[in-house]
């Protein structure tokens, strides 16, 4: 980034610094603003060249879940956008087993594929991570 | 350690921006760095500069820029957020500046930890 940086130095060069990033959303699509907010980090984190993933817990199983109709509440129905993730090379999507389950969801009930996993492997997944955003 | 922090709340309604006001203020005051806050969600609202809370409660919004003069802390509004939710330069307190979700990313890259306050 070359944005002025109000007068604060910036010591390091982001540049060729990989670091694993994960986007955790645990929120339903609509209702508050959380999960569009949090696609909108992870389009533009796509351009950092960092390792990204995405994990889908709680009602954020939601978020990705064919079928999505808002006309009626008269809110954008930005599901579509998460297929697009795949062409910025983001493509480390993982659902929680118990939170799909809990809500009487299957893996083909997603609009983009999906890796399940149960919640002892995804605690296993954030331990890997160095950076974890949760919305 | 290198500390960056999110701010995804409101001032008042949630406790989110008085516990990262709190870790900030205990982290540098332990020796540690925060080189960058981040606001976003309703978190942008921590920069208004027309807050006026009741005198005999603590000034959010004040707190932030002061700690942040003190310790040299960028304080950063997400561009986005900010304009949906009609927060703008000419409202925006001294100390904080506007800009991108890259700043955000380049936190998490940067700082040895970043952490997350919010819902």
């Amino acid at each position: 980034m070359t944005e002025a940086t109000g007068g604060i130095e910036m010591e390091e060069d982001t540049s060729g610094k990989i670091k694993k990033f994960l986007y955790v959303n645990r929120k339903a699509p609509y209702g508050t603003i959380y999960a569009l907010e949090s696609l909108e980090v992870v389009l533009i984190a796509a351009a950092f060249d960092q390792d990204v993933s995405l994990a889908f817990i709680d009602d954020g199983v939601y978020e990705i879940a064919k079928g999505q109709h808002t006309k009626a509440i008269d809110v954008k129905n930005f599901s579509p956008t998460y297929r697009a993730l795949e062409g910025y090379d983001i493509e480390k999507l993982f659902v929680e087993k118990e939170s799909m389950d809990a809500r009487g969801l299957k893996e083909e009930d997603f609009i983009v594929p999906v890796k399940v996993i149960n919640a002892a492997e995804m605690a296993d997944l954030m331990q890997s991570q160095d950076v974890i955003l949760s919305f | 350690m290198k500390f960056g922090i999110l701010v995804n709340e409101g001032p008042y309604t949630h406790q989110a921006s008085d516990t990262a006001y709190l870790f900030a203020k205990a982290a540098v005051e332990k020796g540690h760095k925060i080189h960058r806050v981040f606001f976003y969600h309703d978190g942008v609202y921590n920069s208004s500069r027309l807050t006026e809370p009741p005198q005999d409660d603590r000034h959010i919004v004040n707190r932030w820029q002061k700690l942040a003069k003190d310790h040299h802390i960028d304080l950063v509004v997400c561009v986005a957020a900010a304009l949906r939710r009609g927060v703008k330069d000419e409202n925006l307190q001294e100390g904080f500046r506007i800009s991108g979700l890259g700043q955000l990313i380049e936190s998490g890259i940067q700082a040895d930890r970043l952490v997350v306050f919010g819902d």
